[in-house]
């Protein structure tokens, strides 16, 4: 298990036993089970789980812990962001660009700058034609100037943002979180979706983003570029972007018959009593899908502890079982609907072991391209405030969140 | 921390001290790292700081990290960078003013901080906001290391005019940096808010980013708008905050408008709206990363307790799914039972069975509790649930059959002789169970049910084996059952009921069990027919809700919203650590225009004692205590563990044992039907019991006021009649003087009520035995009963009197205090109370504020308890002292009470909660009447 642990410098020095023991004893077997907030006698331990590794933030007095995760979260998206993955071996790689950013990011527990676009004009992202360069020239990755965007109205933009090509892409992604119990019906669905953005646009281009059917959105979250009072008085979202990607809205869909669920799965599972065996079938078929192809769908189900091996044929793809961890995973590819996959065979179990009580959830991954499963359209985009024609583009895709089926 | 070689230092060394700049930097740059992986390179520290003075910006920031590391080793060696900050701080390029404004802050030594004082004043009035706003964020971090310095200083008005700056971060750096100043502070009016800083904060508010709106809305969650105006105004400002994407942000707009919800009737249009609002956020803060969603539950969980009807219809979102982590599923199923009701329990039914299943052993446990928690919530369900236990008992997984048993229990309690078919299936079961309370839970069913089960005795015996190596718990649990069973079945049970009595009273060192034995044993020594009327008594039934979370305490937490007090679900003076203070938060009160109009539907003050809510018990609240406190149903209670440890004692030697020893029919047994056999010690220990009940036993009755006249002579053709009320050990009685004022003598007396609130009638004839001759007084005491009709009057306590004589019938009325109806056996379970006061609704609480009384917490306490207002607990909240104080009026309306009183401060808070507001007014006035006299 490894650490990133932030807090003030001299306060690490003043911990006594490294409060990393403390989470490490409080579980050490399942890491995804450690509780975000832990007690320890003289701090309090505030932590999230990401990418393999615990960012751990140390609190002494009161702070809110949303205030906390939010920032740790931020932390993480801008190693992310810096160094191309959030890993152990980038962040030991990049020690001292980890310490200046943290400084730049957070000063005595208040929070500075940590919009990526401000960072980047303070601290240079490493490359390793930057290094080169920097060793020959002697110059140095760290901006001397404050940058534009720090203290105007609209913080996430920098000025003097300059582009050959300029560009707006959209992306429409919706994610589809269920739950489908053993006789197939809908115990709970709803659509997470969000709308990111990519603009590589000059100068300081003023977009308003209007939508077929904004009445879809009656739950959503902004990024605080877009102009509300717009939004609550004609449902256009206005808004100076920040430059380069960013996530523009977040919404939640959630009235049951706005939800389409794409997919169906004939199952049957079954252990025989007093017997090392059982019998897995299941097979998947397609469903409500607006006559779209659903593609890269997988199948992962973790079998009871029992379980020892399976022995199965797929019709389509193929499938691995994890005697370890006891995970059975399908890759199945494109439904056609002229044949249907399916996975069957037999279970073999621990001899002598009482038959499982619990069922297996099988839990799916799907994806359907040029659909917005909500239906949610984007009507046109205007640009004011530059001359120049921007280069414009939607997709749209829907996925699998948390689907999961019940047997 | 490990020390690197000594090459590795002198190489550092001589690379520091190089001409070339790309060389230093490498060579700071090799430093930090050390630094950062534990290594002491504080040795370099002289040749670090002569690489201050550069005109890199890169160079500069790495010293300074090096710096603030190591300044506090190495104080005096700091001070020679004391010049380069200075000059630093005047530097043109702002990035640098700040910077070094800001690292000087870090840089906790004494000498430094001197020095720090004049760069830090003209920084403050930076031209570039830049420069002010990290200026801000100094002083916060200068008041830690040395308070006294910023006050003389005057940082703190300097800051303080911050408030009102033109740029929007300045504002909210000030504001957090006041905020964290005043945290240290209590008592200091550092954040002093008035509409006008509050308008200048709501601009900010829409300005700033993201952190900024962070600490401008907790700020705004601490002011009081003054009237429900302005809240309404305020909270639809801060309502856009719902749609921000850090969740932070939703979360403590949350906060501002639960709170300031507060002060909104539930009439207007907006409460409606806002209502409507506040759902979608929550909900959506559930679907962001497992870490937030924790926190949004936590809150969620307070949420629902104080306002259920904002997520009533948002059932779905909590349904587990099977890869959550275990610290949301379990703060999920929470959620799912407090929200559950008739409306869709099916559903939850369902999904708990379901959940019943999976693989995680604390999961599967609390999804079965919760089964048993929903039958006795929603009592239409009852009978499903009771089967789906059944069914999950089938399953004969260890601990699912042990959890089931536990709530089959509570569901008994709830619903008695409804579900004892199922006595049969549990007793299958018995040899399975290994945990205490499931233990408990089935010797409590098997004692209960004695006379059903035709081998109780065998099967209780069976556990009697090995006694003293179970729990405490299942021992006393053991010996009530078993007592049952005895004065149930006595002849085939003797030798059992001697053995277990020996055990818990000679073989135990556990005083509880002791003392509980040596009880029974007496009991059953003197009085049989009392012991089964004390034994056997009907118990209470049990609350819908267990774990509610107090009402004061939930208001505090409500306050709270979005830190850590909400996640841990206790006030921060209980955890947070440190000499630091802590501000008690309260919820405004509603402004009074919008009080008096909210008068609900009048249920007739005399309505009969269906009233009283169902879940109190005639009289068992008494017994309750003694037999069911080790097995009630999980109690939460407030999570202050040494507080209610303490309470849950006092409840047993006060509630229990003084009641039933000092109570009126319980003859205290002389000392020599004490067996024989009990030995010395316990005499002493039972000397010390009864010595408790001394404080109780000197009830002087409660508070007469001095006669005052009822019917002047001229009015009643020479008749004065003066009078009073009184109550004393149960009975009311009215004290008349009669005056005869005439001439003649007057003889034939009687005296009528007309019907009225209470039923209250003479009890016997007026008897006056001779004629009343001129200027003759006579003292006539007239017993009262409540049996009389009952009619409302206006106002509920008056009471209209005719008195005839030879002369005339003579019409008068009077009103009569409220406290003379309070009965003697007006001391609610604690739990209950919880229960009862969460179930009336807020609408029915009344505030009122007793003026001027000197008395302590104790004073008013005894002084109440001898007018039977009974104190149920007493908490202290940051030197407040919180009495909750149940009453009953003799027809059977219970009056809920919380007495809030500051030591020092002669004027209490007084909160009512009553199923029948209207007597509120004359029970705030018969407070008024006992403290004051």
């Amino acid at each position: 298990m490894h650490f990133f642990v932030l807090c003030g410098i001299d306060l690490a020095s003043s911990l006594g036993p490294g409060p990393d023991e403390v989470v490490a004893q409080e579980k050490a077997a399942d890491v995804e089970n450690v509780p975000p907030v832990i007690s320890t006698p003289h701090h309090y331990l505030i932590s999230i789980y990401r990418d393999k590794l615990f960012f751990v933030s140390v609190i002494q007095t009161e702070v809110p812990p949303l205030f906390v995760i939010e920032f740790l979260h931020r932390v993480a998206d801008t190693f992310q962001d810096y160094f191309g993955e959030c890993s152990e071996a980038a962040i030991k790689d990049n020690v001292v660009i980890v310490y200046e950013l943290l400084e730049e990011m957070l000063d005595n527990g208040f929070p500075l700058a940590t919009e990526s676009n401000i960072l980047k004009e303070l601290i240079k992202p490493p490359t390793i034609l930057r290094s080169v360069v920097n060793s020959i020239t002697g110059s140095s990755n760290v901006g001397d100037t404050l940058p534009t965007g720090q203290l105007s109205n609209i913080p996430w933009r920098r000025a003097g943002v300059k582009y050959t090509n300029n560009e707006a892409y959209f992306d429409v992604v919706e994610e589809i979180d269920a739950i489908i119990d053993k006789s197939g019906s809908t115990v709970f669905a709803e659509i997470q979706g969000v709308i990111d953005a990519c603009i590589k646009l000059s100068g300081m281009p003023d977009l308003s983003l209007s939508f077929m059917n904004p009445r879809l959105l009656d739950d959503v979250s902004f990024h605080p570029c877009i102009r509300f009072k717009r939004w609550e008085s004609e449902r256009v979202l206005s808004f100076i972007p920040p430059d380069g990607n960013f996530r523009l809205i977040s919404y939640r869909v959630s009235s049951q018959n706005l939800v389409a669920i794409p997919v169906y799965v004939k199952h049957s599972i079954s252990f025989k009593e007093n017997s090392s065996c059982g019998r897995f079938d299941i097979t998947i078929g397609p469903k409500q899908n607006m006559g779209k192809t659903i593609e890269g769908i997988t199948v992962t189900v973790h079998m009871p502890k029992v379980v020892l091996n399976m022995n199965l044929t797929p019709t389509q793809g193929s499938y691995t079982f994890d005697p370890v961890t006891k995970v059975l995973t399908w890759d199945v590819g494109k439904i056609t609907p002229q044949k249907l996959p399916s996975l069957k065979g037999l279970v073999n179990l621990q001899s002598g072991a009482p038959k499982p009580e619990e069922n297996p959830s099988l839990n799916i991954q799907f994806k359907i391209q040029q659909l917005a499963i909500s239906g949610l359209k984007v009507n046109r985009l205007d640009m004011y405030g530059e001359k120049y024609k921007p280069f414009k583009g939607v997709k749209y895709v829907t996925k699998a969140g948390k689907f999961q089926v019940r047997t | 921390m490990t020390v690197p070689e000594l090459g590795e230092i002198f190489e550092l060394k001589a690379e520091l001290n190089s001409d070339k700049k790309e060389k230093k930097k490498e060579a700071v740059k090799k430093v930090i790292a050390s630094m950062t992986v534990g290594k002491d390179v504080s040795a370099l520290f002289p040749d670090v700081v002569n690489c201050m003075q550069t005109d890199n910006l890169e160079l500069k920031k790495l010293v300074y990290l090096y710096l603030m590391n190591y300044a506090k080793s190495q104080p005096d060696m700091a001070i020679m960078a004391v010049n380069t900050f200075v000059k630093d701080c005047e530097d043109p390029n702002p990035l640098i003013r700040a910077l070094a404004v800001r690292t000087m802050g870090c840089i906790r030594v004494d000498k430094i901080t001197e020095y720090l004082c004049e760069p830090l004043r003209k920084c403050l009035k930076d031209e570039d906001p830049y420069v002010r706003k990290t200026a801000a964020v100094c002083v916060a971090k200068l008041h830690d290391i040395n308070a006294q310095l910023v006050e003389d200083q005057g940082f703190l008005d300097t800051l303080k005019d911050l408030i009102s700056d033109s740029n929007p971060m300045v504002v909210a750096n000030a504001v957090a940096a006041l905020s964290e100043i005043a945290e240290s502070h209590p008592s200091s009016n550092l954040l002093d808010l008035n509409p006008q800083s509050i308008n200048k904060l709501l601009t900010a508010l829409n300005e700033c980013t993201e952190w900024g709106q962070i600490f401008i809305l907790d700020c705004l969650a601490n002011y009081t708008p003054k009237d429900d105006r302005e809240a309404q105004s305020i909270c639809e400002r801060v309502t856009p905050r719902l749609s921000h994407a850090n969740s932070a942000v939703v979360l403590s707009a949350v906060k501002v408008l639960m709170k300031f919800m507060e002060m909104l009737s539930k009439d207007l249009d907006y409460y409606g709206t806002l209502l409507k609002k506040l759902a979608p956020p929550l909900v959506t803060l559930l679907s962001a990363e497992p870490e937030l969603q924790y926190v949004a539950l936590r809150n969620i969980n307070l949420i629902v307790q104080k306002r259920p009807e904002i997520l009533k219809h948002e059932m779905k979102v909590f349904f587990v799914k099977y890869n959550d982590p275990i610290y949301v599923k379990l703060e999920k199923l929470d959620i799912m039972i407090r929200l559950a009701s008739q409306a869709n329990i099916a559903q939850v039914l369902a999904e708990l069975k379901e959940y019943a299943t999976e693989v995680d052993v604390d999961f599967v446990r609390k999804a079965v509790r919760a089964i048993g928690r929903c039958a006795i919530k929603v009592e239409q369900s009852a009978e499903r649930c009771v089967s789906t236990l059944l069914d999950l008992i089938q399953t004969k997984v260890n601990y699912v059959v042990q959890e089931a048993i536990v709530v089959i229990k509570d569901i008994f309690r709830k619903y008695p002789n409804k579900y004892e078919s199922v006595i049969a299936t549990l007793c299958e079961n018995l040899d399975s169970l290994d945990e205490p309370e499931a233990r408990a839970a089935m010797i409590w069913i098997v004692g209960e049910y004695a006379e059903r089960i035709d081998n109780a005795d065998e099967l209780l015996e069976s556990f009697l084996e090995g006694f003293h190596d179970e729990s405490t718990q299942v021992q006393l649990q053991l010996l009530t059952a078993i007592v049952k069973l005895f004065l149930k079945k006595p002849t085939e049970t003797q030798e059992l009921v001697q053995q277990v009595l020996s055990l818990a009273t000679q073989d135990s060192d556990n005083p509880d069990l002791r003392d509980r034995g040596y009880i029974y044993w007496r009991l059953l020594s003197t009085d049989p027919v009392a012991a089964k009327e004390v034994v056997l008594a009907e118990k209470p039934l049990i609350s819908e809700e267990t774990d509610l979370i107090e009402p004061t305490l939930l208001d505090e937490l409500i306050c709270y919203i979005g830190t850590l007090a909400s996640v841990y679900h206790k006030p921060p003076s209980a955890f947070v650590e440190g000499g630091r203070g802590v501000v008690h938060k309260s919820l405004p009160p509603r402004t009074a225009s919008s009080e008096s109009t909210e008068s609900p539907e009048t249920a007739p003050a005399g309505a009969p004692s269906g009233e009283q809510p169902d879940v109190i018990p005639a009289q068992g609240d008494l017994l309750g205590d003694l037999l069911n406190l080790d097995l009630g149903p999980p109690v939460s209670g407030p999570p202050l563990t040494t507080s209610s440890v303490q309470m849950g004692a006092v409840d047993l030697l006060g509630g229990g044992l003084d009641s039933l020893i000092g109570g009126p029919n319980f003859v205290t047994p002389p000392a020599a039907t004490v067996p024989a056999n009990l030995g010395a010690p316990m005499g002493s220990g039972l000397s010390d019991l009864f010595d408790l009940t001394s404080g109780v036993g000197t009830l002087s009755g409660s508070y007469v006021a001095p006669k005052a006249i009822w019917l002047p002579a001229m009015k009643a053709k020479g008749l004065e009649i003066l009078g009073t009320f009184t109550r004393q050990v149960g009975s009311i009685s009215m004290d008349l003087q009669l005056t005869n004022k005439a001439l003649q003598v007057m003889t034939d007396f009687a005296i009528q009520f007309n019907r009225n609130s209470f039923g209250l009638a003479p009890a016997a004839p007026l008897q006056v035995h001779a004629p009343l001759s001129p200027n003759q007084t006579v003292e006539i005491s007239l017993p009262l009963n409540t049996v009389g009709s009952v009619m409302k009057m206006e106002p509920l306590n008056n009471l209209q009197v005719a008195v005839k004589n030879n002369i005339d019938v003579f019409y008068f009325s009077t009103l009569y205090p409220l406290h003379i109806l309070f009965v003697e056996d007006g001391k609610m379970d604690r739990q209950i109370f919880l229960a009862t006061w969460k179930d009336i609704p807020n609408e029915n609480e009344a505030q009122f504020q007793i003026r001027d009384c000197p008395l302590s917490a104790e004073a008013v306490s005894s002084r109440l308890q001898s007018s039977n207002i009974f104190t149920v607990a007493k908490r202290n909240v940051e030197g407040q002292d919180m009495l909750y104080q149940s009453l009953k009026l003799t027809n059977g309306i219970w009056v809920l009470a919380e007495l809030r009183i500051q030591p020092g401060n002669p004027n209490f808070m007084l909160s009512l909660k009553c199923r029948a507001p209207e007597v509120s007014q004359h029970v705030y006035q018969a407070y008024e009447t006992i403290l004051k006299n």
